[in-house]
């Protein structure tokens, strides 16, 4: 049973080649400049039998193609099925829905373009966007967590500036930067700060005030309490301000690209869009997935690193 | 011995007087209440006072008093002479609950009162000694929460002692320990005391307790709160709790709390 499921993946791949070399392609879809599609199987089909063989000398990899052996297997015949409804019947508009072929062609040879130029420049607004917001999110949720005068004054900012979604500032952040860049920056940071200002005050309001008066009494003044005691035990709390501020900052970022910022992955989408360049805008929108998804794969690990103390605390 | 005490603090010193305290809450209705009213005790340097009484006698306010987390309306409360105003490294709390700082593992646990105080550096070498003497030497490593009650308990121990504190507050810390672990810590605490010569003050429901481990049981009532009575233990140590002197002085303190013929503390039975 268990030597049979490895085999589902491999067996997939298999069925879409024979679909896709048997079959011929419609008229109605321009013809892609290689046969990526049957290379990309071809290439699938070597992974996973080197993958087999290598998880016969090791049993973690064979532990994993085994539990990932039915999902896997499914991707593969999503695939050779957008096959079929693409490219070999045209059963959707080809205009709209490209064949694989050239989605995976896009990526093949536009990839020094798209990566090296749109997702890099991308890239760079995010995390300039990204690390101011969460600095200007932690100094003001620390004070407003720590001082009552800074709540005092902060507080109704927060409550009034917070909640306004960040692109609905575009109108204002055209005209009031010097460059779209520093334009994006200020909103994604804005996207950001907001709940991480929010997640941080509000951990640190519920800290247990008896781990603040432990301190106290084993001689921990100020800073140190605030350093030591209030922002660890508020880091739970951080982190998911930090989580909401990461989604909502992909968000901001592929607004203000399709709307001001004339540069990265977003605006490239906009672009092929408008082009009616329907594979580069599939290919496009794979490259953004991956993206956010290594990020956010990240950023779990370095939650977990973070508060392996909450492990066996909380369920995960 | 672990350490030395520090400087001049060490020796003789770990006097409390308590003169003439006074303190009131105000309830939620807005209405105060009067918890201490003049309240007068003294605590020799190096000796084991156990403070019994019904829940709300202001036992736990007296502690705090000390501890300086909260101030006396009027009165003062004097550590060798100086006068308490804040808290500080020099007077430990122990809790019932260990509140071992979750995000640190056991070490670092230890560690933060000399971390706090900028003087790690120094005396790191003691956070390791202090682990050995808390039996916890394995566990450095452990978070709080892969830790038993009464070694969590001795580890509060532990980081508090790392501070050579002249005096050792202990509110009810073994009140949520099993018998038998809380028989062991008795001990444990009496094994602590022995070595440091530290002043200990501490608060317990437990009329076995506060005999077995003081060298004089302070009784308290409440509304608002006065020392019923001091009753010294002439006991040798280690003491037997089938002792009949041991046995005599708990009827004594039984007697003392049931005055006017109301069970007032329904939680003393063994």
């Amino acid at each position: 049973m268990g030597k049979l499921k490895v085999w589902r993946p491999p067996a997939a791949i298999l069925a879409a080649l024979a679909l896709e070399l048997g079959l011929e392609n419609s008229s109605r879809h321009p013809p892609s400049r290689h046969p990526f599609f049957l290379y990309g199987l071809a290439l699938s089909a070597a992974f996973f039998l080197l993958a087999s063989l290598a998880g016969r000398w090791r049993p973690g990899i064979g532990a994993r193609l085994e539990e990932k052996a039915n999902f896997n297997a499914a991707v593969y015949a999503f695939l050779g099925l957008l096959n079929l409804a693409t490219n070999k019947f045209a059963l959707l508009p080809p205009l709209f829905f490209p064949s694989p072929d050239r989605i995976l062609g896009v990526l093949v040879l536009d990839y020094p373009y798209i990566l090296g130029e749109c997702l890099a420049s991308s890239a760079k607004l995010l995390f300039t966007g990204f690390l101011a917001g969460t600095l200007a999110g932690l100094v003001t949720g620390i004070a407003v967590g720590f001082s009552k005068r800074a709540a005092y004054w902060v507080n109704p900012a927060i409550r009034l500036i917070g909640p306004i979604p960040p692109t609905a500032w575009i109108p204002l952040v055209l005209v009031a930067f010097p460059t779209t860049f520093l334009g994006g920056v200020f909103l994604i940071a804005l996207s950001v700060w907001f709940p991480v200002t929010v997640m941080t005050s509000s951990g640190i309001a519920n800290v247990q005030n008896a781990y603040f008066e432990v301190s106290r009494t084993l001689g921990a003044r100020r800073n140190h309490q605030i350093f030591h005691v209030g922002i660890p035990a508020a880091m739970p709390f951080i982190f998911i301000g930090l989580f909401s501020g990461t989604c909502s900052s992909f968000i901001t970022l592929m607004t203000a690209e399709m709307i001001g910022v004339k540069n990265g992955i977003g605006w490239y989408i906009n672009w092929q869009r408008e082009m009616l360049s329907y594979a580069n805008v599939y290919a496009g929108l794979l490259v953004i997935a991956l993206s956010f998804y290594l990020l956010v794969t990240l950023f779990f690990k370095l939650r977990d690193r973070v508060l392996v103390w909450q492990r066996g605390v909380i369920k995960w | 011995m672990v350490g030395k005490p520090e400087g001049a603090a060490g020796g003789g010193a770990g006097r409390i007087s308590v003169r003439g305290v006074r303190k009131s809450f105000v309830q939620n209705d807005g209405s105060p209440v009067r918890v201490l009213a003049g309240l007068d005790l003294e605590i020799g340097a190096g000796e084991f006072v156990s403070l019994i009484g019904p829940s709300g006698c202001g036992k736990s306010t007296l502690l705090r008093l000390i501890a300086g987390l909260i101030q006396a309306e009027s009165g003062t409360i004097l550590l060798d002479g100086r006068e308490i105003s804040e808290p500080d490294s020099e007077r430990g709390l122990v809790f019932q609950n260990p509140l071992l700082f979750p995000w640190l593992n056991l070490y670092d646990n230890v560690a933060f009162g000399l971390r706090a105080r900028k003087v790690y550096r120094e005396r790191r070498s003691e956070v390791g000694e202090f682990l050995r003497l808390a039996g916890l030497e394995k566990f450095a490593g452990s978070y709080p929460h892969q830790l038993s009650g009464g070694m969590a308990q001795r580890a509060a121990l532990a980081r508090a002692l790392v501070n050579h504190p002249r005096v050792l507050l202990l509110d009810e810390p073994l009140g949520a320990l099993d018998a038998f672990t809380r028989m062991n810590m008795q001990d444990e605490i009496i094994r602590f005391w022995r070595e440091r010569g530290t002043t200990m003050l501490m608060v317990t429901h437990d009329v076995d307790e506060a005999i077995y481990l003081a060298d004089r049981v302070v009784v308290m009532s409440p509304g608002p709160a006065r020392i019923e009575t001091i009753l010294p233990v002439p006991l040798a140590r280690p003491r037997a709790r089938s002792h009949p002197e041991f046995l005599q002085l708990r009827a004594g303190i039984l007697k003392i709390l049931h005055f006017g013929g109301q069970v007032r503390e329904p939680s003393y039975q063994i």
